[in-house]
């Protein structure tokens, strides 16, 4: 299989990068290399391995997929540091869905080199290798968050990211933080195979991804932020400059293996009905971004927004617009009296594409309740809703987390999509609301 | 730290704090939390000032994201133990008013004096708190904390006091009992190392991207 082809060559070269880092890091710390101070201060083996069940109570729409998916994830992190502070991080990412094999997917989730020193009055850090990078304050979506792609198999709410390579330089001081970013070798969105739930009706093939840069992946992006706390506002302002995180679609039908037509649907001879397949076209673009946060009391009130030029809309058009998150969240704390703190969310997602945006966003109000009770076994819940404005439908989320010994702690999680329209880009998630346990074990 | 329920039964977290102590405004510190093991490196950056509220972040390791969070949870319990974040932070002079009450033996049968607290901040969940200190070193040795109502709900023990650079007692152990609830949590302190070359860079939001 092409996918599997592909999936050796990235692995190869994700343990080549690893076996740069270590090198890299085995130069650095070298006595040589830093005149007798060097050894290693610290070496940390942990971790995290979990159990997972994902059921979809109602029936599936399309061919292949089944209605109950168990699987685990391994997540290893290796930490070394030496003597003079030299750090290396290393964490590596699997996980296998016994549904879907395009859910059965391995990451490189950190693997950096960083370094961190005094400048003038601040201080600077270099981390170089892949990392992942968090810009943003709301809680509905992650809009100005940029920099890493999204695991999209992992979770439908488009918040678990890949690791990145990137040469990442941070300089702050009294004035703020300026980071500077350099990234190569995209990584592309994943997206659910055939016998997986949570797709279109068109499987997306990543083996067919397009870019449009004449070099493709390699393409050299660019970012940079500017942040600063100023009393009770903490704020941010980014650019981006390359690769689209966020893929266009192109319909191409008969699409086998590399892009060849084939006839596999039928028997030999006679051709059967065109298979259509969607494949992932990465545009070059750019997009500006702000976020802010004013901390008063119990009351967080949030804004991010962007700018982003280049993107195509869903009518394939290339379109630049604006879209932004603005709400809040307030606090009760110690709420009747006892340790439990409950936490209002509301806020208001618009794209000004409206019906042409590419997302769920258009013009949504998303409200939530989060319970903490603080308590030995940190039981915390969540409920979520994100309702259309425009139209009928909403999503609702429930999560709730409960530690049950020192090493072991539970997730339980629940999706309900509800009253989605026939024209709706996510028409073809309507059944597949779903409810999921996970077991895991931290080491 | 242990936590111990009204039947005993017990569970242990683990924490590293590093302190940075300022003349000019309040104390700037750093919580790292080691166990339990699903919250390890979660971080917990204070910078405390003597005329406002504290600026609180924290660092959630899963997302890597920092947050700013809110001052206001002073009331809440700390990793969900008998100490509250405010009782947790670094006591300084101009967040009380205070009054003498008596003298009275404390810790080991030292001279001590016994003073009434009353929080400045309205948000605090304390109306006021005794507090037993000797007169050779001012060291606390006992704190009973009062609720808004004024019912007697906690006392915190201190004790295994030692001295450090010949000059700065710090304790060994501090023990909360709730009255309330008949829960109570033993923090014990070891390994206190002063003079070493942290800076204000240990206390930065960047730096608490480093944490571990």
């Amino acid at each position: 299989m092409p996918s599997r082809a592909l999936s050796r060559a990235l692995s190869r070269a994700l343990v080549r990068l690893l076996w740069f880092g270590v090198c890299l890091f085995g130069v650095a710390t070298h006595p040589a290399a830093s005149h007798g101070q060097a050894g290693i201060y610290e070496v940390d083996l942990t971790g995290r391995l979990a159990a997972e069940n994902r059921w979809f109570p109602q029936t599936a729409l399309f061919q292949g997929q089944g209605s109950h998916a168990s699987g685990f994830v391994a997540e290893p992190n290796l930490y070394l540091e030496d003597e003079a502070g030299r750090i290396l991080n290393v964490t590596p990412w699997f996980r296998y869905d016994s549904a879907d094999d395009r859910r059965t997917h391995y990451d490189l989730r950190e693997a950096y080199l960083l370094l961190s020193g005094a400048a003038g009055n601040g201080e600077w850090e270099l981390r170089l290798g892949v990392d992942r990078v968090f810009w943003g304050v709301v809680e509905s979506r992650h809009l100005v968050d940029i920099v890493n792609q999204i695991d999209l198999v992992e979770h439908p709410d488009e918040k678990t990211r890949m690791g990145q390579p990137m040469a990442y330089v941070t300089w702050s001081s009294d004035w703020g933080v300026v980071e500077l970013l350099g990234m190569s070798w995209h990584r592309k969105r994943t997206f659910p195979g055939s016998d997986g739930r949570l797709r279109a009706s068109v499987v997306v093939d990543n083996d067919l991804a397009e870019y449009e840069s004449s070099s493709g992946k390699w393409h050299p992006d660019f970012a940079a932020r500017y942040s600063h706390t100023l009393g009770l506002l903490d704020f941010g302002a980014s650019v981006f400059d390359g690769t689209a995180r966020e893929p266009a679609f192109g319909l191409c039908f008969d699409c086998g293996p590399q892009g060849v037509p084939s006839n596999s649907t039928g028997p030999p001879g006679s051709p059967g009905p065109p298979v259509p397949v969607l494949y992932p076209i990465y545009h070059q673009i750019r997009q500006y971004g702000l976020d802010a946060q004013w901390t008063t009391g119990s009351l967080l009130l949030k804004l991010e927004a962007i700018r982003r030029s280049g993107a195509r809309n869903l009518a394939g058009v290339e379109e630049t617009f604006n879209a932004f998150v603005l709400g809040g969240e307030y606090t009760f704390f110690s709420l009747w009296n006892t340790d439990a703190d409950l936490t209002l969310f509301a806020e208001w997602d618009r794209d000004e594409r409206g019906r042409r945006a590419t997302n769920f966003y258009e013009n949504d109000l998303f409200a939530a309740l989060r319970l903490m009770l603080n308590d030995v076994q940190g039981t915390e819940m969540t409920v979520s809703v994100l309702h259309d404005l425009d139209k009928r439908q909403s999503i609702y989320g429930l999560e709730l987390a409960r530690r049950l010994s020192d090493a072991f702690s539970l997730d339980l999680g629940a999706v309900a999509i509800t009253n989605i329209e026939r024209d709706d880009l996510y028409y073809d998630l309507r059944q597949d609301g779903f409810v999921q346990l996970g077991i895991n074990y931290h080491f | 730290m242990v936590l111990r329920n009204k039947k005993g039964q017990e569970s242990v977290r683990e924490v590293r704090v590093k302190v940075l102590e300022a003349e000019d405004d309040g104390n700037k510190s750093l919580f790292v939390f080691d166990e339990p093991r699903d919250a390890r490196g979660t971080a917990l950056l204070i910078h405390g000032h003597k005329d406002r509220a504290d600026d609180q972040w924290l660092y959630l390791p899963a997302l890597k994201r920092v947050k700013r969070i809110s001052s206001s949870n002073r009331s809440g319990s700390f990793m969900g133990s008998e100490f509250t974040y405010e009782d947790m932070t670094v006591q300084e002079v101009e967040k009380y008013t205070y009054r003498y009450l008596r003298d009275e033996p404390c810790g080991d049968g030292l001279d001590c004096v016994v003073t009434e607290r009353i929080p400045v901040e309205k948000g605090s969940v304390y109306r006021r708190q005794l507090v037993w200190r000797d007169k050779s070193a001012l060291r606390v040795w006992k704190v009973e904390y009062y609720d808004r109502k004024d019912a007697h709900l906690k006392t915190l023990t201190i004790g295994e006091y030692r001295q450090y650079l010949d000059r700065f007692w710090r304790a060994g152990s501090m023990a909360m009992v709730n009255h309330l609830t008949g829960k109570s949590t033993d923090l014990v302190w070891t390994d206190y190392r002063f003079g070493t070359d942290i800076d204000d860079r240990d206390f930065t939001r960047t730096g608490l991207r480093r944490v571990r």
